[in-house]
């Protein structure tokens, strides 16, 4: 492509033409295009050839790969009451540079988001303020305190897609019984951080001997596994649907493939960074790389790699959560957790499959059609008929990550500096395009 | 030309002396040689050098040391640095806060030599990047105490002659122990076999990994061994937190003459101090002929000394436009030099 790149028309009917199509809802991969019209698919496949078009627009997309926008289970956001961080706004900004077309965002906000009230709010904001789809989920219990309940019915009404606490792990495995059987009535999906709290008090990283040279207490992989076998047992027992937001090690998966295996409603993700980062690109204590649940050996990498290969892992999320300077520039065991990830996702994970360790159809159907199903969005597919959201990425196009030039108000990207294989081209959502690179 | 004006040869390559992990041997050598003729010149009436002369010297401590602090504060004295002790108390919330605050108060000042302690791992680390001074750790968490290690080693090589292939156990509280890291490094470096001994619950995990021997009892680590180094036990971790209680960690790990007897009999005994006497140690031992405590302290001012000193050579002979040995960009944040590479 050059400098000049061609956009859509802001009006009217379009086409992408000569691109490589991967829809993973419909298993196609391969050249074609895509008609869009009134911000649906129209048509899409072998058969959208310029000749076929008249006089309708098309945009040539020779080299490009064409993929269902981004479905990014797990973004956190400063809105509201810490917009300073990070605002709906400044997220859909980055969620579009990444071709991400759908955010959902997590209920950690201040007031948290616990109230069919506070739904409608960030509903609206993002009507008003975001360039991208936002959808929330709601707390599972009333101010992520792990006690009581939230109306589960009432926030699903307003517009939640699924419940969860977010960050923090619903302890007391009677709460969870409860909700996962309240929830059930709903069919809503109860999404947990996987962490068992005690084990990981204090812990700041992996527990393992890199820990153990540079001094810091670990978290074990025995934290996340004791929780998540608790829970699958409550599955058991309650059968509701139940997600996994972010697994982190070997031992978790070998678990979620065998509660699959006996037929459990269950469900998991993995953050991008524990697929392509390990805990020894914390070097010198580089904060950025400070995440919930901790980055884990290069054996662990390697097996959520494959479970990801292998459909074992679902979905997998950026895990987006802005940390300002105050709160990552200090020494390692004060800095808090988390890394933004909105904008380098799909770039950095292009990597695996330059790499030959995920097919690019099951990487976007993790990003994009698993994600859209598991929260019944409706998204997440090129078919004629669905909503136009769409990413447009260069997929050989090298770039290097720098923190001026992200779009989040936050720069904590463990990326930075890096020079990834693959960027993002052109978002569009809903037929409008929303964002759009230069590849010279 | 007077002896002064004489710049004498380069020892460390790196401008600062955060850890152990990052030395080669030779370093280390010339380090204790150095240190060697301190401890001669520490000896004598007039003790006073100018090998600093003109330097500023600043002791930040973020926890209380009154051992270490006055050791580094003396060693500066004695060299003819101007050593000002800054202790900074801050509510654990603050305390990161506080760090990047002081850097840049401290910048403003022109230090040439920050030690630092702190009780966060990797706090000298990231001090580091952000002034323009050389900064040494005295002690950073859980990670590293090189001066301590430093002195150790001095304490032994004088003693012993050599340090390759003796074999030192280290015991004690090891999983909260920077004092344990730093000279489990150290003298791996130097040749020696080191073993650890404690209970399970006080040992890092993966710790064999670090080539040592582990082991759970003492009669069995101390078997043939040419120095036996004790740990302080936090009064924080008995009770059964990390050990059921004194009674039962004295019994089984506090050092006395039977369990000493193990050793060799010409084996030191060293602590780095402070001690809790009839917890980890019994006084008759760290008391006894074969103790080697109060000669630790001796080293630890000559090898404070010579650290001083051979940083100092890496340091500009004028004060610079832009940091010394720095090449890295100016921080808006905090108004500071960085090094160059990533973030913190």
């Amino acid at each position: 492509m050059s400098a000049a790149i061609i956009l859509p028309p802001a009006q009217g009917p379009y086409a992408y033409v000569n691109a490589e199509i991967v829809d993973p809802s419909a298993g196609m991969q391969g050249r074609g295009g895509i008609l869009v019209d009134g911000g649906q698919v129209a048509a899409c496949g072998p058969e959208v050839v310029p000749d076929g078009l008249g006089d309708i627009p098309h945009i040539d997309a020779s080299g490009l790969i064409l993929v269902p926008g981004l479905v990014d289970m797990r973004v956190f956001t400063g809105e509201p009451g810490a917009e300073h961080r990070e605002t709906l706004a400044s997220a859909s900004e980055a969620a579009a540079a990444g071709g991400v077309t759908t955010i959902i965002v997590m209920p950690n906000t201040d007031p948290v988001i616990d109230d069919a009230a506070l739904v409608d709010f960030i509903l609206r904001r993002a009507r008003d303020t975001a360039i991208v789809r936002v959808a929330p989920m709601a707390a599972l219990t009333k101010k992520l305190a792990g006690e009581q309940m939230t109306e589960i019915g009432l926030l699903q009404e307003a517009g939640a897609v699924a419940v969860t606490d977010g960050n923090r792990c619903v302890t007391n495995a009677r709460v969870l019984r409860r909700a996962l059987s309240y929830a059930r009535d709903f069919d809503m999906l109860v999404v947990q951080h996987v962490e068992e709290r005690e084990l990981a008090a204090g812990g700041v990283m992996n527990e393992g001997e890199v820990a153990s040279r540079l001094g810091l207490p670990g978290i074990p992989t025995a934290a996340e596994v004791i929780m998540l076998e608790r829970d699958l047992r409550l599955v058991e027992l309650t059968g509701a649907r139940y997600h996994a937001a972010q697994i982190s090690c070997a031992a978790s998966v070998e678990l979620i493939a065998q509660a699959k295996a006996r037929g459990l409603p269950v469900t998991c993700g993995v953050s991008v960074n524990h697929l392509v980062l390990n805990e020894n690109d914390i070097g010198a204590y580089r904060t950025f790389f400070k995440l919930a649940p901790p980055l884990r050996t290069e054996a662990d990498r390697q097996a959520l790699v494959a479970g990801v290969a292998a459909g074992t892992i679902d979905v997998i999320v950026s895990s987006h959560d802005p940390q300002e300077p105050d709160t990552k520039r200090l020494p390692f065991s004060e800095a808090e957790f988390g890394a933004i990830g909105l904008e380098t996702m799909l770039p950095a994970l292009l990597g695996l499959v330059h790499d030959g360790a995920v097919p690019l159809p099951r990487l976007i159907d993790a990003l994009s059609t698993a994600p859209a199903r598991i929260l019944r969005l409706g998204i997440g597919s090129l078919r004629p008929g669905a909503p136009a959201d769409l990413a447009l990425v260069a997929p050989h196009q090298s770039w290097r990550v720098e923190a001026e030039t992200l779009k989040s108000k936050s720069k904590n990207s463990p990326f930075e500096h890096r020079v990834l294989e693959g960027c993002v081209v052109q978002t569009v959502v809903a037929g409008h395009l929303v964002f759009a690179r230069s590849t010279a | 030309m007077s002896p002064d004006t004489v710049q004498p040869a380069p020892i460390l390559s790196q401008p600062h002396l955060l850890g152990i992990d990052g030395l080669s041997a030779s370093e280390v050598m010339q380090l204790l040689d150095l240190a060697d003729s301190y401890v001669e010149l520490n000896r004598q009436g007039e003790k006073k050098q100018s090998v600093l002369r003109g330097r500023t010297q600043i002791n930040l401590f973020f926890e209380p040391s009154t051992r270490t602090q006055s050791s580094f504060e003396l060693a500066g004295k004695r060299l003819g640095a101007d050593v000002m002790n800054m202790s900074v108390k801050g509510s654990s919330v603050s305390k990161g806060e506080t760090l990047l605050d002081t850097a840049v108060t401290l910048n403003a000042m022109h230090p040439d030599l920050l030690v630092m302690r702190h009780s966060s791992a990797g706090a000298a680390e990231l001090l580091a990047q952000k002034v323009g001074c050389a900064v040494i750790n005295a002690g950073d968490g859980a990670h590293e105490h090189p001066t301590q290690a430093l002195l150790d080693a001095l304490t032994i090589r004088r003693r012993k002659g050599n340090i390759e292939g003796l074999t030192v156990a280290i015991s004690g509280d090891i999983l909260h122990s920077r004092v344990a890291r730093s000279n489990i490094l150290l003298l791996q470096l130097l040749g020696a076999s080191v073993r650890v001994i404690a209970p399970r619950s006080l040992l890092p995990y993966a710790i064999e990994r670090f080539g040592v021997q582990v082991f759970s009892r003492m009669e069995d680590g101390l078997k043939d061994c040419d120095i036996v180094m004790m740990l302080r036990l936090q009064l924080e971790r008995m009770n059964g937190a990390f050990v059921p209680s004194v009674r039962e960690y004295y019994r089984y790990f506090g050092l006395d003459a039977a369990k000493l007897a193990h050793a060799k009999p010409d084996a030191l005994v060293m602590h780095p101090g402070p001690m809790n006497r009839g917890v980890e140690i019994d006084s008759a031992v760290a008391d006894g002929v074969q103790s080697v405590i109060r000669e630790q302290v001796e080293m630890g001012v000559a090898v404070r000394m010579a650290v001083l000193d051979a940083l100092a050579r890496n340091l500009p002979s004028a004060p610079p436009s832009s940091p010394p040995g720095f090449h890295g960009r100016r921080d808006p944040a905090i108004g500071a030099y960085t090094q160059g590479g990533p973030e913190p």
